[in-house]
């Protein structure tokens, strides 16, 4: 009989062999899935045509432009008047007349020095001359009926060269040379942000840093500061509004949404609320609330209210209900009950109850996952900012999207990236702050 | 020696007198900061309802329109609707997959970088206040940032979407996976250490087993996350449901039935993620076999 019980037993080595196939299966079998499906989405993403397709120039213009930034030299080939302009924008723009000195202005005659032996020479009203050391000279005449008709040297066309009948790219290293129909921008690149201090019409442009604070201790801090705060170029004053308004966004959303989830989340906590159905009404509320995306939340709001912060806020603030609902009423589930019969032997009401037998107990949790949420929202008020046209988001999107103003994008970035560490840091320390117990 | 005065509290006759005092400076401080966060609260609405195109007041009448003039046009064609949904279905796949590899390349980099910031792990440490700082910089550049830039410089679709998400996901998960790991046993590291296996090995035998549990744990949670982030960055641009969202919107009125689909669609998704991984979390966290 003992032999028959025993019989079923299996080999245990043979057993262990077999567990241990099985888990070889697992650990190979897991990074081949993983291989396979990246497989997938490379080809379903377009993998091979967007390597067909890369061309690192408009990475290059990116990379250049964030540290540098260019002088545009246009003349406007209806009356062959010519203009020069810091990133060819009309604040940037030098007194007429006046010129840097890689231009020489002489009536009808324009010659604009680049780096390393260029010189563009820009001739009447539509001609123009482009010598380029090492590869020769090319000329251009440029008219509205006949497009831009131009001769280059002998041999192929390099590929720096993009030519169409309407439109003549020509990149160097040196600088840039676009002719269109109407126009011929010449473009030279200088490092640095040009004017981000002060702008051209400010007496405190090209001041030293000594220079400027012996005039502000001289009483005109005022208006230096004036002049920094009100530059049309990099235009300060809105950047600090926009910063302020993501924070406000932030601020908004996570704090009124904890307000009204802290009352919400009692009637959606088992130990405070014994109707199942209220309960149930509740906890799929806070999960309707957060299943809805932030994005459907930001879409439908922004149809009733408009662009601005407020629309930002209130959408943040609905998808946080949902979480903090959530979160609170976990945690509410979880409170120690002797602290509540304690208030309760007292013949304290409902709210009393609450009020000093679960707060106290609560908050801390409460603060914390608040504050973390805090910091965690300041970005994506950036993001929801991009949508509804509120804070440094929109400045980000506007400025990327223009396509020209990379510098101004860095700045920005520079400034977001600032303002999130400093909601990390200051959310950070009011946590610990918090659990030490101040 | 008993009548050392240790506060003002203690000296009075009555400990009770005492206490009171107490109780009342804390709540005169818990009052001052209620009311200064009611403040700041207030000021902040009206701040923000001040430079918002539409008032609060003013828009909250209409702000059931919009969902009412979809539900009212979705329910007019609702037998359209199947046909809707079944044509935006590839591109709520996209959004989807958006996510998934975006979820996997940042998991998969940030659990080398966790690894090699962990304490007691980390095979350089001189590194890694370097490698920490970098993770801090990929959590703290909004995703959206990324994205813009991305479209423009390697075009529209799904992959700046893809990378701008994979290079958060990097910086959370870097910073999430190395908190677990740092609650590892080092034994096994030590013993495999001890018959000469090289750090890969030790980590790959060693670290992985230990915590794979909370670190695929946390990648579902952040795989959830990124469905929301890959849906809202189409909407910027960058293709999937999101794209095709913002163009059902623009349309306006009379093609509103699209954007129902798109809702139905998305708020289907997310649910449904968010159902399928918490209930995985849970059993991988209470530690029950997958």
């Amino acid at each position: 009989m003992t032999d028959a019980a025993l019989a079923p037993a299996r080999d245990p080595a043979a057993e262990t062999l077999r567990r241990f196939a099985r888990l070889r299966l697992w650990i190979f079998g897991i990074p081949a899935l993983i291989l396979a499906y990246l497989v997938y989405v490379f080809f379903a993403f377009e993998g091979p045509r967007l390597i067909a397709e890369a061309d690192g120039e408009n990475g290059r213009i990116l990379l250049a432009d964030m540290v540098s930034y260019k002088v545009h030299v246009t003349r406007d080939h209806r009356d062959g008047s010519v203009e020069i302009a810091m990133e060819g924008e009309r604040k940037g723009r030098y007194p007429e007349g006046e010129a840097p000195d890689w231009v020489s202005l002489s009536p009808g005659e324009t010659v604009v020095q680049l780096r390393d032996g260029h010189v563009v020479t820009l001739i009447g009203e539509a001609e123009t001359r482009f010598e380029v050391p090492g590869y020769g000279t090319i000329t251009a005449i440029a008219s509205r009926s006949g497009g831009v008709e131009t001769t280059y040297p002998e041999g192929p066309l390099p590929d720096w060269i993009n030519a169409s009948g309407n439109r003549v790219s020509i990149t160097t290293d040196a600088g840039r040379l676009i002719i269109t129909r109407s126009a011929t921008t010449v473009m030279r690149y200088f490092p640095g942000w040009e004017l981000f201090f002060f702008t051209l019409d400010s007496p405190y442009q090209g001041l030293g840093p000594g220079e400027l604070l012996s005039r502000a201790a001289g009483g005109e801090a005022a208006a230096i500061w004036q002049g920094f705060w009100r530059n049309d170029m990099w235009r300060h004053r809105e950047v600090a509004w926009a910063i302020f308004e993501t924070i406000l966004m932030a601020f908004i959303g996570t704090f009124g949404a904890a307000l009204i989830a802290l009352v919400t989340a009692f009637f959606a906590a088992r130990t405070f609320t014994r109707f199942a159905l209220v309960r149930q009404v509740f906890r799929r509320l806070h999960d309707f609330l957060r299943g809805v995306d932030g994005l459907i939340w930001t879409v439908v709001l922004s149809r009733a209210y408009g662009p601005g912060p407020l629309t930002g806020a209130l959408a943040m603030m609905l998808t946080e209900i949902g979480t903090f609902g959530k979160l609170f009423s976990e945690t509410l589930e979880n409170v120690d009950q002797k602290q509540i019969e304690g208030v309760r032997s007292t013949g304290a009401g409902a709210l009393t109850r609450a009020r000093f037998g679960v707060i106290p107990q609560v908050m801390p949790v409460f603060l914390s996952q608040i504050l973390y949420s805090f910091e965690s929202n300041t970005r994506s008020a950036t993001v929801i900012g991009a949508i509804t046209g509120g804070g440094i988001g929109l400045l980000l999107t506007q400025a990327i999207i223009t396509q020209k103003d990379w510098e101004e994008v860095t700045y920005y970035i520079i400034l977001t990236v600032l303002m999130v560490f400093a909601m990390d840091a200051l959310s950070g320390w009011a946590r610990r702050k918090l659990i030490k117990g101040s | 020696m008993a009548d050392i005065p240790l506060s003002p509290a203690a000296r009075t006759a009555d400990p009770a007198e005492g206490y009171l005092e107490l109780v009342r400076t804390r709540r005169l401080w818990n009052g001052v900061g209620v009311l200064l966060f009611a403040i700041f609260m207030v000021s902040a609405f009206l701040t923000a309802n001040g430079r918002n195109a539409g008032g609060f007041w003013n828009g909250l009448p209409n702000v059931f329109d919009f969902p009412a003039d979809v539900v009212s046009e979705a329910w007019d064609k609702a037998a359209l609707l199947p046909g809707l949904l079944w044509q935006f279905l590839p591109s709520l796949i996209e959004t989807v997959n958006i996510a998934a590899a975006a979820t996997l390349i940042g998991a998969l980099v940030g659990a080398v970088l966790a690894l090699l910031v962990t304490r007691g792990l980390a095979p350089a440490p001189r590194a890694v206040g370097v490698i920490r700082r970098l993770l801090d910089i990929l959590r703290a550049v909004p995703d959206v940032v990324i994205a813009l830039v991305l479209i423009f410089v390697i075009g529209g679709g799904p992959v700046p979407a893809m990378i701008a998400i994979a290079l958060h996901t990097v910086g959370a998960m870097g910073k999430l996976f190395s908190e677990v790991a740092e609650n590892a046993s080092l034994g096994p590291v030590e013993g495999l250490r001890s018959v000469g296996a090289t750090w890969s090995q030790r980590m790959i035998l060693g670290v992985i087993p230990q915590v794979a549990p909370n670190w695929v744990s946390y990648g579902l949670l952040r795989f959830e996350i990124n469905i929301r982030a890959s849906a809202i960055l189409g909407f910027v641009g960058a293709g999937g449901i999101g794209y095709d969202l913002r163009n059902a919107m623009s349309w306006g009125p009379g093609r509103f039935d699209e954007a129902a689909a798109i809702f139905l669609l998305l708020f289907a998704t997310i649910v449904t993620v968010d159902q399928i991984g918490g209930a995985i979390r849970q059993r991988l966290t209470r530690g029950a076999a997958l």
